[in-house]
């Protein structure tokens, strides 16, 4: 199997305050992996750094081979690399359709045309139709974003990721305030994504990961402390003390 | 936007959008030409006047209203075109149409300057950046008397007849109609390029950069680009400036002229091509009436108006007149 991405050595320091520590692993076409970890383990900052929202102190960062370290987001998202958030980032005033057809008209290169039409372009249209179908959001395609239920702004934040058709998917959490009955319409959606490429998902419920995932990685204080089958995951001492170390720490300011 | 709404009723808006849009931008601005000259049949430089500013609200809509970028600088590429048509017209190019591609280009050029400047930065910054970029060319204007005539203006410039057939004369009749044409061409054109993919990303942007620049867009040469289109736009109103008043200045660079501008912006309604059109005519009508009846007194009501839509019309006069359409006609109305 090929290497999509590969991280060696990744460190991040906010001033002294280390925050990722000499993360390393790989993400290999088919995988799915989940990433956990108690609140304030660096998650998120281990998927800013691998996206490039921000730029890690040491170590380097491969995306099919290619050094992309120093490359800009754009260049990453470009070639294959694409995030969700985990609090929504959408387009606020634009239609449900509108936020779909973007991205699709940068994937396919049209984006800068100035004089032809955009989301009602029919291949363009063909393309949004088809995602919102897969999230049954079909009907809001031309409802502003102000007006949608937080679980369906969650689901447009995935569709918007989906038509990047990505290499790599980094999931931050995609399931976060999605009503639990609608939880599934994530799932299935991702579920439906071709099977080479790498998906990387951060998530709380562990069900969740444990249904999603064929590996987890677990974070704790920044660094890497496990890498394994979900099974071996629940068994593992160093796992089970570092969640029962972050109940012990509850009563701490959480560090996000 | 409307594909659905479009294709569920027959006759004139079973026709695609942008086609609705172009009919519409024509009859409007014909609609524009009539009501004017029977309101002021003897004052067509007023009329004139009107829609060279309204090009300059409109450029600064493109940057304001569909990029989100905070700029007191517009008028410096609009003033810059305004020089460079005078300087041309007096070198000896002297076709009104040439002139107006010289105005455009020049417009174009101060627009991509202003704009590395001005859009690498955001929020106050930026405010402060477009501050300083109007000044600096306010001070060049006054200092390069050569080009620019100081503070006496730029006079004596006196394009040839259009086409080689209508003379610019003094009642204004040639002006009027070039410039009629002129801005409904340019409605035309702007209103398919505000919903191309081009416009649409510069929306997104808008909205959230981050979230743009997460779909692998690269936000700085996007705006540059649409800070070209605007100063070429701003270039128009310029060009039609110098062409029809003959003379250039240096109220056209005016910090004063960048802070109207903005004010017609948002009486009318930014992040709308019609609601920034809107605005330019019924605040100069409107500043031109008052201006007349109360001379001592009309900046204070034009002071007290604009506090009064600003706090009942927050989106602008556009948005008022646009929901007051769609009730009566139960159909979409172009935003």
């Amino acid at each position: 199997m090929t290497d999509l991405l590969r991280l060696a050595d990744v460190q991040m320091a906010f001033g002294g305050l280390r925050v990722t520590q000499d993360v390393s692993f790989t993400l290999r076409a088919g995988d799915r992996v989940g990433l956990i970890g108690p609140n304030g383990a660096g998650k998120t900052t281990l998927v800013n750094l691998v996206t490039g929202n921000l730029r890690p102190t040491a170590g380097r960062i491969l995306l099919q081979n290619e050094d992309i370290t120093h490359s800009s987001i754009a260049h990453r998202v470009r070639h294959g690399l694409v995030r969700t958030f985990q609090i929504t980032r959408l387009f606020r005033t634009l239609t449900v359709a509108d936020n779909v057809a973007l991205p699709v008209l940068q994937r396919r290169g049209l984006a800068s045309r100035v004089m032809s039409s955009a989301t009602e372009r029919p291949e363009v249209r063909a393309e949004w139709m088809e995602i919102l179908g897969l999230l049954g959001l079909e009907k809001r395609a031309y409802d502003p974003i102000d007006v949608l239920a937080y679980g369906e702004q969650r689901l447009v934040e995935i569709a918007i990721a989906l038509a990047l058709k990505p290499k790599v998917l980094l999931l931050d959490e995609p399931a976060a305030g999605v009503p639990h009955e609608e939880s599934h319409r994530v799932l299935d959606a991702i579920a439906a994504l071709p099977r080479d490429i790498a998906i990387l998902m951060i998530e709380h419920d562990i069900d969740l990961v444990f249904r999603f995932a064929n590996r987890v990685l677990v974070l704790a204080n920044g660094a890497l402390i496990f890498e394994g089958s979900p099974k071996e995951a629940t068994l593992d001492d160093r796992v089970r003390s570092a969640y029962l170390g972050s109940y012990a720490d509850a009563r701490r300011p959480a560090q996000g | 936007m409307t594909g659905t709404a479009a294709s569920r009723s027959k006759g004139l808006s079973s026709l695609p959008d942008w086609v609705r849009g172009e009919a519409a931008a024509l009859a409007l601005v014909a609609a524009f030409a009539l009501i004017g000259y029977g309101l002021f049949p003897d004052d067509l430089a007023l009329l004139t006047r009107i829609i060279a500013i309204a090009c300059l609200v409109l450029s600064l809509d493109l940057v304001m209203g569909y990029c989100g970028v905070i700029t007191l600088g517009q008028a410096a590429l609009y003033g810059t075109s305004a020089y460079a048509v005078g300087n041309a017209c007096i070198a000896g190019i002297t076709d009104p149409v040439a002139l107006l591609g010289v105005g455009i280009v020049a417009g174009a050029l101060t627009g991509i300057v202003s704009g590395m400047l001005i859009t690498r930065f955001s929020g106050l910054p930026q405010l402060v950046i477009s501050i300083a970029f109007g000044q600096l060319v306010a001070a060049l204007a006054n200092k390069l008397s050569a080009f620019t005539g100081g503070s006496d203006g730029l006079s004596g410039i006196t394009p040839s007849a259009l086409f080689g057939v209508f003379d610019f004369d003094l009642v204004g009749n040639t002006s009027f109609g070039f410039s009629l044409a002129v801005l409904g061409i340019v409605m035309m054109l702007l209103l398919r390029f505000v919903r191309s993919p081009f416009g649409l990303m510069c929306r997104g942007i808008r909205d959230d950069a981050l979230r743009a620049r997460m779909i692998g867009t690269s936000i700085y040469p996007r705006l540059i680009a649409m800070y070209a289109v605007s100063g070429a736009v701003a270039g128009v109103g310029g060009a039609l400036s110098a062409i029809n008043v003959g003379v250039v200045g240096l109220d056209s660079v005016s910090f004063e002229l960048s802070a109207e501008a903005l004010v017609m912006l948002v009486v009318g309604g930014a992040g709308s091509l019609w609601g920034a059109l809107f605005g330019a005519i019924l605040f100069q009508i409107f500043q031109h009436i008052v201006g007349a009846a109360s001379p001592f007194q009309w900046m204070t009501i034009v002071g007290l108006v604009l506090v009064a839509i600003t706090l009942f019309a927050p989106k602008g006069l556009y948005s008022v007149i646009r929901r007051g359409l769609m009730k009566i006609g139960r159909s979409r109305v172009p935003s």
